[in-house]
């Protein structure tokens, strides 16, 4: 389900369309101003596409579920962020506690932040360490820490990240940028079922004495996942 | 971390058949509509990390059955070398994959 104003979230994993789309405007989602929207309006529709359409429709005209709170869910979906997640590892680089009940017991650290992951999956926080650095990948489908970092980016759901990172996390992750040294432990964790993971990177040497919003700031969605870690910027420049 | 949402006899499941440090094989066996355990694991050994909880079973909730018996999940952790004939790098790398009871076999 896509909003239209956003370009960027694709359920798909090929997404590297020309720029010169040959639209044709005959899809018939003309009646309902408030269906999300394709992406892209180039290309016949996947078998996937049709079948999520169809049981849209069909499920909006039984009255199980109304456009509106479609809408509704996709702007909740688009308001996580990668931005809460950093806070929790934040809180956590600055508050022993709380880093050990997070480690422990993710669900309850998080519900002491104001987050409440109520329904949804499990989760769990593995800790990069001088000893072992955690990578995250789903490699049944692309399960993924929705709640603490909202969207996943396409290539988390490519099937060469899922096929690759499994297989060889190394080449993977020299890819990103990470280079992990051979005395360091590579510890990938596929989230097969009923757990999301989050990865929480080591905090940085140089960052003795910031705040809990300057620490965040270095804490990107891809050092959460595993992908990269935490840069402190040159010359102790800081972000608020 | 050990959790269970939900109350009846049934869908607390049964005890955990295994505990921290008990040496598995993840059976070894086609499985045909969903399923929660990768291809690339079944038949290799792994060791019991730990033990999430009970949930409900998902090659059941998958074709709208309640799920019953919830099974106990484990995370299962495997070293690289026994997942893959050939692993280029170092021999400690690990993978953890979180594993449903009845798919695991105890090991000796």
């Amino acid at each position: 389900m896509h909003k239209p104003k956003h370009g960027d979230h694709h359920d798909h994993d090929h997404h590297d369309h020309g720029h010169d789309h040959d639209h044709n405007h005959d899809h018939h989602h003309d009646h309902d101003p408030h269906a999300p929207q394709k992406d892209h309006d180039a290309g016949a529709a996947g078998a996937y596409e049709v079948l999520e359409e169809a049981v849209r429709s069909l499920l909006i005209q039984k009255g199980v579920l109304s456009p509106q709170e479609i809408a509704d869910s996709v702007d909740l979906m688009d308001s996580r962020s990668p931005a809460l997640g950093a806070k929790v590892v934040a809180k956590a680089w600055t508050d022993p506690a709380f880093k050990k009940l997070l480690l422990k017991d993710t669900r309850a650290a998080l519900l002491q932040m104001g987050v409440d992951i109520g329904a949804a999956p499990e989760f769990a926080t593995v800790e990069n360490t001088a000893k072992v650095h955690n990578v995250i990948v789903c490699t049944l489908c692309s399960c993924y820490p929705k709640m603490l970092l909202g969207i996943p980016p396409a290539w988390y759901k490519s099937l060469a990240y899922r096929s690759r990172t499994v297989i060889d996390p190394r080449g993977v992750l020299v890819e990103f940028g990470v280079e992990v040294p051979e005395d360091v432990e590579v510890r990938v964790h596929d989230s097969t079922a009923d757990l999301r993971y989050i990865v929480l990177p080591m905090r940085p040497r140089a960052t003795k004495g910031w705040s809990e919003g300057e620490l965040a700031a270095i804490v990107t969605r891809d050092c959460m996942i595993g992908t990269a870690l935490p840069q402190v910027p040159a010359k102790g420049k800081r972000a608020a | 971390m050990v959790r269970t949402r939900t109350k009846s006899a049934a869908a607390k499941g049964g005890a955990p058949r295994f505990a921290p440090g008990d040496k598995v094989r993840v059976a070894d066996r086609p499985a045909f509509g969903h399923c929660r355990t990768p291809w690339y694991l079944r038949g290799k050994r792994g060791e019991i990390a730990s033990i999430h909880g009970t949930y409900r079973d998902p090659e059941r909730l998958a074709y709208h059955q309640p799920g019953l018996p919830a099974q106990v999940l484990y995370k299962v952790r495997f070293a690289q070398r026994e997942i893959w004939g050939r692993y280029d790098g170092p021999q400690t790398d690990q993978l953890d994959a979180d594993i449903y009871d009845y798919w695991l076999e105890p090991l000796r």
